[in-house]
């Protein structure tokens, strides 16, 4: 017996220019974060931005956007709603708040039917906001998404670099496109995690501050794009573009 | 509706299995649906004839219907989906999302949401009868 859904994953991304795995080695580096904002400042740019959330028992995104109550639509599929300018799409539409314990293979399950069954229609950008740390799902994208390219997340702490690091060996020796690290979470002068980023050969992206403005403006959008961190993150969107040549 | 995105995967799939066994014609299309999606399968079986066209013109699509059976991982305990009293709204969900069905069922038994489906999650596809080609 074959499952059918993995043959149209390719057909439902095909209108997609670029998609973009937001990925840790680590929890709590702020992925979903930076994700949410990135997403936002390229949209606010007037690209065309999808916003996949892959942390299927633990997502977090719809907080940071305050996604409302629009929900998917069905159109011969499922065609996500326009969040802030994005087209959005979580478990959260279909978990409703409850907890969703799911094993490795469950976990697989859940992504090739979001795959299979969401309609983007045409995208300069789909963000994935993933789950932490080099489980089923990164194994399952390098799988199933030829062209996904890795930004990567980490914070001055040397426990999250030191998971970073097997993240971006992982990477390249799959040779999966890395388009950069991000420090989030920057507390002072230290180069140390940039020393790091560059001597894996990864290009070091820049430094975001620790913003302790930042919690307050969870899910206030237009609050959260005047952060420090949302600030720093526009640069950030820049040299991505530029990495991308879009 | 879903169901046509399902029909769709399904049509794409068999094409891709026309071409790897090098077949003319396709005369039938065997399918197994589970039970725990809830296929409407007067609107599945009509995306399909909609979608299919060349090669696949003529066939006949079969489709067996399984009834999902869980089965708690922590107390071994088995169970019939169709026995859960679920309201309409999880029941829409777990339509989508088969797996979202953790967010919704405990084990009858013990409570626990570490179950696993044992049989009747998905469509799959069973086996594709054709002509080779000569």
């Amino acid at each position: 017996m074959s499952d059918p859904r993995t043959a149209i994953i390719d057909e439902r991304l095909k209108g997609i220019k670029n998609i973009v795995a937001v990925s840790s080695g680590k929890g709590g580096v702020g992925k979903s974060l930076v994700a949410s904002v990135l997403a936002l400042t390229l949209a606010r740019k007037g690209y065309k931005v999808g916003f996949l959330d892959l942390d299927f028992t633990s997502p977090s995104s719809h907080i940071v956007l305050d996604i409302g109550g629009e929900q998917p639509k069905e159109e011969k599929g499922v065609v996500p709603p326009n969040v802030h300018g994005l087209r959005y799409m979580s478990v959260i539409y279909y978990s409703a708040g409850h907890a969703s314990p799911l094993r490795g293979f469950e976990a697989t399950d859940v992504l090739i039917e979001l795959l299979a069954v969401t309609k983007w229609g045409k995208l300069d950008f789909l963000l994935l906001d993933m789950p932490p740390g080099l489980g089923d799902i990164t194994l399952d994208l390098l799988r199933f998404i030829k062209n996904v390219k890795f930004l990567v997340v980490t914070t001055p702490s040397k426990l999250a670099f030191e998971t970073v690091r097997k993240l971006v060996d992982l990477l390249k020796e799959a040779r999966v496109p890395i388009l950069g690290v991000v420090e989030n979470m920057h507390v002072n002068d230290s180069t140390w995690i940039r020393q790091q980023v560059e001597l894996t050969g990864v290009r070091y992206l820049g430094a975001v501050p620790y913003d302790s403005e930042l919690e307050e403006n969870i899910g206030n959008i237009e609050g959260l794009l005047e952060t420090e961190f949302s600030v720093a993150l526009k640069e950030i969107s820049e040299k991505i573009e530029d990495e991308l040549k879009v | 509706m879903h169901e046509w995105a399902l029909a769709e995967a399904v049509v794409s799939a068999v094409y891709d299995m026309v071409e790897k066994e090098g077949l003319k014609t396709v005369s039938a299309i065997n399918l197994k649906v589970g039970e725990l999606q809830q296929i409407d399968l007067g609107i599945f079986k009509f995306a399909l004839s909609h979608l299919f066209s060349g090669k696949l013109k003529d066939a006949r699509v079969n489709v067996t219907k399984t009834r999902a059976r869980l089965k708690c991982r922590a107390c071994g305990h088995k169970w019939s989906f169709s026995k859960i009293g679920l309201d309409e709204s999880a029941k829409e969900a777990i339509h989508f999302v088969p797996e979202i069905a953790h967010a919704y069922v405990r084990c009858p038994a013990c409570g626990s949401p570490d179950f696993e489906v044992e049989r009747g999650r998905g469509v799959w596809i069973q086996s594709v009868k054709g002509e080779k080609k000569t």
